[in-house]
């Protein structure tokens, strides 16, 4: 390692910067309604950061932006090139190199939110990108999809199940997608929004906090898992 | 060759090359690649252009950044961190060689953006002194050119390596999109760049050849050379830095010296058709690429 080397990625201290929380999840599940829910939730007490990783040019930074949750130069737009999956789960470059553009502005920041491109069951999130990930399904694709996994379902620190008030209308059973989605996961939390209906995504708002309460003061995310 | 080389050349190489379409997103939405006939056109004519200006700016920089590598060798761990470092000077002037050489401001920011990127990765895979220098030399990204030939030093490889990697970026990215965009057969397109081949390796013994026209013998009247045509009498250029004859340390001197002239001596063989391709892909509605 070079002498004088600063990429704070690197930093020994995970506390000297925010943390970085992606959201994924298939294409208009949501994800995007719930950055924004999360912005109007947390945006009094915590000082934020929105990274967007749109299919088209700078839809969802836009969309962000014109919803007026957050100030929009704390909304920078990564894309990428046809491969939403690439940008946040094999080459992070570009990434990496907005959010930290977000901390060197605007910080110290709380939290940077991350958003990946609308794509499929098997998009994660790279460790060396988001310390913590959500993944977001609605219930409009099918009561099965928790059964059928994949990584976003069964690994993301949290599942979010939205469009709830959808469900009568696509004959969505709620308690079978608990189920199934509570046997892959392993016990990891699930929960159930309507963000159509709660603005605010409170349930989702408050398991955030707590994360980044852990992150900022606890020095560990997970059970065992010692912030680095 | 140098093992690294394949590394630097590998596009899963995680250093944000995956967004950028050299041109050919535009082209695609203008009409002008449909298929992989157009294609082999626009990547023939992208080497022989933006490809070869590629070239010689990675072997220049691979030159600067083995040249700062031995440098540091000399020097003890807290020299050259300040402003006034003379390490950083050739890099920005080589920048600004690069810089030069790219007309359009969306091509700029592109290869800037590119640059930043390959930096902020390579730092990490192969920690260097070279690599140190530049990224506090041009603090919001180099031409990509000039980055990948500071990674190709930093890796290890020499300038004909780092001018190779540098034409065969320039090809593949572009391909590589076209398969994504209009859905073409890979394995037809992987048979063009097959084809291409032939014409990297010249392309990067072109790249080289520029170089070593003014690098061979440094101590040598300076002259044009009518085998270049396009050199322009670099003596002016040299009379006028005001750089020369300040920098104490007498390896870098070497360096400033050899900077000035050779470097306006590069090759400058852009093609207007990329810039205005990059410009009003800026201006595009839609776009799933950066560049």
């Amino acid at each position: 390692m070079g002498a004088h080397h600063d990429d704070k990625h690197d930093a020994p201290d995970g506390h000297g910067r925010a943390l970085r929380l992606g959201i994924g999840g298939p294409v208009g599940s949501g994800k995007t309604a719930l950055v924004a829910a999360l912005c109007r939730s947390l945006g009094p007490s915590m000082r934020l950061g929105v990274v967007t990783n749109d299919i088209y040019t700078t839809e969802d930074a836009d969309f962000l932006r014109r919803a007026g949750v957050l100030d929009p130069d704390r909304i920078l737009a990564v894309q990428t090139g046809c491969c939403p999956h690439t940008a946040i789960r094999d080459d992070i470059a570009a990434n990496l190199d907005a959010v930290e553009t977000l901390e060197e502005r605007f910080g110290p920041l709380d939290l940077v939110i991350v958003e990946s491109g609308g794509d499929n069951l098997t998009a994660t999130f790279s460790r060396g990108l988001a310390d913590s990930q959500i993944f977001v399904l609605d219930v409009s694709g099918g009561d099965k999809v928790p059964r059928k996994g994949g990584p976003g379902v069964t690994t993301a620190d949290l599942l979010v199940v939205n469009k709830t008030d959808l469900a009568p209308m696509v004959g969505a059973d709620l308690t079978v997608m608990s189920r199934d989605a509570g046997a892959v996961r392993d016990g990891r939390p699930v929960l159930f929004t309507s963000i159509r209906e709660d603005g605010g995504a409170h349930g989702v708002a408050e398991w955030v906090s707590g994360v980044v309460d852990s992150w900022h003061h606890h020095g560990h995310l997970h059970d065992g898992e010692v912030v680095p | 060759m140098h093992a690294a080389l394949l590394l630097l050349a590998d596009s899963r190489l995680p250093a944000g090359g995956h967004a950028h379409s050299g041109g050919a997103e535009e082209a695609v939405r203008a009409g002008t690649v449909t298929g992989p006939d157009d294609l082999a056109r626009f990547l023939r004519g992208r080497l022989a252009t933006a490809g070869l200006v590629a070239a010689a700016l990675a072997a220049a920089a691979c030159e600067l950044g083995s040249a700062a590598v031995d440098t540091s060798e000399r020097v003890d761990g807290d020299a050259g961190t300040g402003e006034g470092d003379p390490a950083m000077l050739p890099w920005r002037r080589l920048d600004a060689e690069a810089d030069a050489r790219t007309a359009s401001p969306a091509q700029r920011e592109a290869a800037r953006t590119q640059g930043r990127l390959l930096v902020r990765t390579a730092r990490r895979i192969w920690p260097s002194p070279a690599l140190e220098s530049l990224a506090r030399a041009v603090p919001d990204g180099a031409h990509h050119p000039v980055a990948l030939g500071a990674t190709a030093a930093a890796a290890g490889c020499d300038p004909g390596q780092a001018a190779l990697a540098a034409a065969y970026w320039s090809v593949t990215g572009p391909a590589t999109a076209a398969v994504r965009l209009l859905g073409l057969d890979p394995v037809a397109v992987h048979r063009l760049l097959a084809d291409l081949a032939p014409s990297l390796g010249a392309t990067a013994r072109a790249a080289r050849t520029a170089l070593h026209t003014w690098t061979a013998d440094p101590g040598a009247p300076w002259t044009t050379n009518p085998d270049v045509p396009w050199t322009a009498d670099p003596d002016d250029r040299r009379a006028s830095s005001p750089d020369i004859g300040r920098a104490t340390d007498p390896d870098l001197i070497g360096v400033e010296f050899m900077s000035d002239a050779c470097w306006a001596a590069l090759p400058a063989t852009t093609a207007p058709a990329l810039d205005l391709l990059a410009e009003s892909h800026l201006r595009a509605e839609t776009r799933l690429f950066v560049s």
